[in-house]
């Protein structure tokens, strides 16, 4: 094995394929690309946000195979063959998810840079066995931080919005 | 991040055939690539072990459960065995990270994950356990967030997990694999003191995989606690953090498990202060007294003294709720 890194590279590029927003897609990518570059750069999906780069504020939370995740600290290589949902796939053509439209009528933002990682991590909150009250809300909510400090409103639009996600994702899997 | 190749292997036997001095084994990432990004950690060669049959957890022939060394944070502490007999556990692990950094983290790398020490993080400063011989810049410097027990001239880093100070309670077993075969460690002598050595955290031989977690018979599931103070109420490391598992008969204690997090290298148990309450009325009085034992020959850094009082309280508190039976 070598010692260069740059040879290192070399042996580097690899394909995977990825299911992302519903559309089938074969990707060329380097052993070192996080899930967040490759969305933000070489695919241009820049709704999802670059807070940290450490796991720390949750703004590139994406949703993988229906569960939520933090794309920063993960390789695009690692997930041949998954299913991924960002902030750009959740609408149906020109129909809010219920998350996003429950945003928009809650005002729950302020400069908005947090605003699509909340949204994706309380889609993925309706597919979990928690979430049932307010509290349990903002505790299963702390992983995406609103540096505005937007919170009262993003927890009155994820509480009115969570029981018509839960109840479309029930209808969905049967 | 430093340029490095990937490999994907979907057996233990091949994965741990690829394993060298310039590899390291993927699972969720989480703590990985965080010290990847700082540089920290430059490995030139990455062996993703998702591929791996690790993900299931399974009853064993000892009445205890064996939990696959790839089964997600989260999975863990939402599996209904757990929170039905090993409700410690799971408070534990729920009191940890994020929802998603859960849904991505291991169950074998919580295990391996490394301090959150300010200057371990940060390659323009020494550190003992990053660079051995360079110097411990955090004796005398900034150590709110360090060890109290156990420290050593050469280090004052603590081990940051919540669901390692429940498996200590808990006496769990950790199932490894590597180039010289198969091999157990209890969860007692799988993480270490720091030592001259502090840039071993564990136990753990080069090239060597967990397979898994074994979880003994006796969960504690009706008197358990796990207490975490933080700087934030949420989504930050333990300051102090205590698992507390007490058998009862009636009010009179048979059996104790106390372990402590975010004061030592290792989830910090002493058997002596356990004995102190088998026999005693669960009561504050014989409460305080093992605390006393647990904390016995704790030293304070400069900003860290707080956290022997704080520790002190925290243990009387969990000991308590525990006793006063798990809230579910
Ligand atoms: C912002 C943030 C907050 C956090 N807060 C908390 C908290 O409050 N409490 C807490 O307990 N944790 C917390 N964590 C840490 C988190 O729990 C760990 O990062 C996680 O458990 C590591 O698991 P992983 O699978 O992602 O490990 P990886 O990052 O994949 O691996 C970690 C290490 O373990 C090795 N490894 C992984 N699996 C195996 C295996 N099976 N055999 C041998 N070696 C292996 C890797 O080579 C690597 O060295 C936090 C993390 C972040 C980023
Ligand atoms: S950018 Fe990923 S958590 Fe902050
Ligand atoms: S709206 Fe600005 S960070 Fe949340």
């Amino acid at each position: 094995m070598s010692e260069n890194p740059s040879a290192a590279g070399a042996i580097g590029t690899c394909t995977i394929t990825l299911v992302l927003n519903g559309e089938h897609r074969r990707l060329e990518v380097q052993p070192w690309t996080t899930l967040l570059d490759l969305l933000r750069d070489p695919l241009g999906l820049s709704g999802t946000k670059k807070g940290c780069d450490h796991g720390q504020c949750g703004a590139c939370t994406v949703l993988l195979n229906g569960r939520r995740i933090n794309s920063c600290l993960t390789l695009a290589v690692m997930h041949d063959g998954a299913e991924l949902t960002t902030i750009e796939g959740l609408a149906r053509g020109a129909e809010l998810h219920p998350m996003q439209a429950a945003f928009v009528r809650h005002d729950a933002f302020q400069c908005g840079y947090c605003t699509p990682g909340q949204i994706c991590s309380a889609v993925g909150l309706a597919s979990e066995r928690c979430g049932y009250s307010r509290e349990e809300i903002r505790e299963y909510m702390s992983g995406n931080l609103c540096r505005c400090g937007a919170y009262p409103n993003i927890l009155a639009a994820i509480e009115e919005a969570l029981p018509a996600v839960r109840g479309q994702k029930q209808e969905d899997a049967r | 991040m430093t340029p490095f190749s990937y490999q994907r292997p979907d057996s233990i036997d091949q994965a741990i055939a690829l394993a060298g001095a310039d590899s390291r084994y993927i699972a969720g990432g989480t703590n990985l690539l965080d010290l990847m990004k700082e540089n920290v950690l430059q490995p030139r060669r990455l062996i993703d072990i998702n591929g791996l049959p690790l993900h299931d957890i399974e009853e064993t022939a000892g009445g205890g459960l064996m939990i696959g060394a790839l089964v997600s944070n989260a999975d863990l502490a939402w599996h209904p065995q757990i929170e039905q007999r090993y409700p410690l556990l799971a408070k534990a692990i729920l009191a940890g990270a994020s929802p998603q950094l859960r849904n991505m983290a291991s169950t074998g790398g919580n295990l391996l994950q490394r301090t959150r020490c300010y200057y371990f993080y940060d390659t323009a400063t020494p550190c003992n356990k990053r660079e051995p011989g360079s110097g411990c810049p955090a004796r005398d410097g900034r150590n709110r967030i360090h060890a109290i027990l156990g420290a050593s001239a050469a280090c004052v880093a603590v081990h940051p997990s919540d669901m390692c100070v429940a498996l200590a309670a808990l006496e769990a077993q950790v199932h490894v694999d590597g180039p010289h075969g198969q091999r157990r460690i209890a969860i007692e002598d799988f993480h270490r003191l720091p030592g001259e050595h502090p840039e071993r955290d564990n136990t753990l031989g080069a090239g060597e995989l967990i397979v898994g977690i074994e979880l003994p018979g006796e969960g504690y599931a009706s008197h358990c606690a796990y207490l975490k103070l933080r700087d934030r109420a949420s989504y930050a490391f333990a300051l102090v953090s205590v698992a507390a598992a007490l058998e009862l008969d009636g009010k009179t204690i048979r059996r104790a498990r106390i372990a402590l997090g975010g004061v030592a290298h290792k989830p910090w148990r002493i058997e002596a202060a356990e004995e102190l309450l088998c026999g005693k009325r669960a009561e504050q009085q014989c409460f305080a007294t093992a605390a006393e034992r647990l904390l016995q020959g704790a030293q304070p850094l400069a900003d860290n003294a707080f956290k022997i009082e704080l520790a002190r309280r925290a243990i009387v508190r969990a000991l308590s709720e525990a006793a006063g039976g798990t809230v579910r």
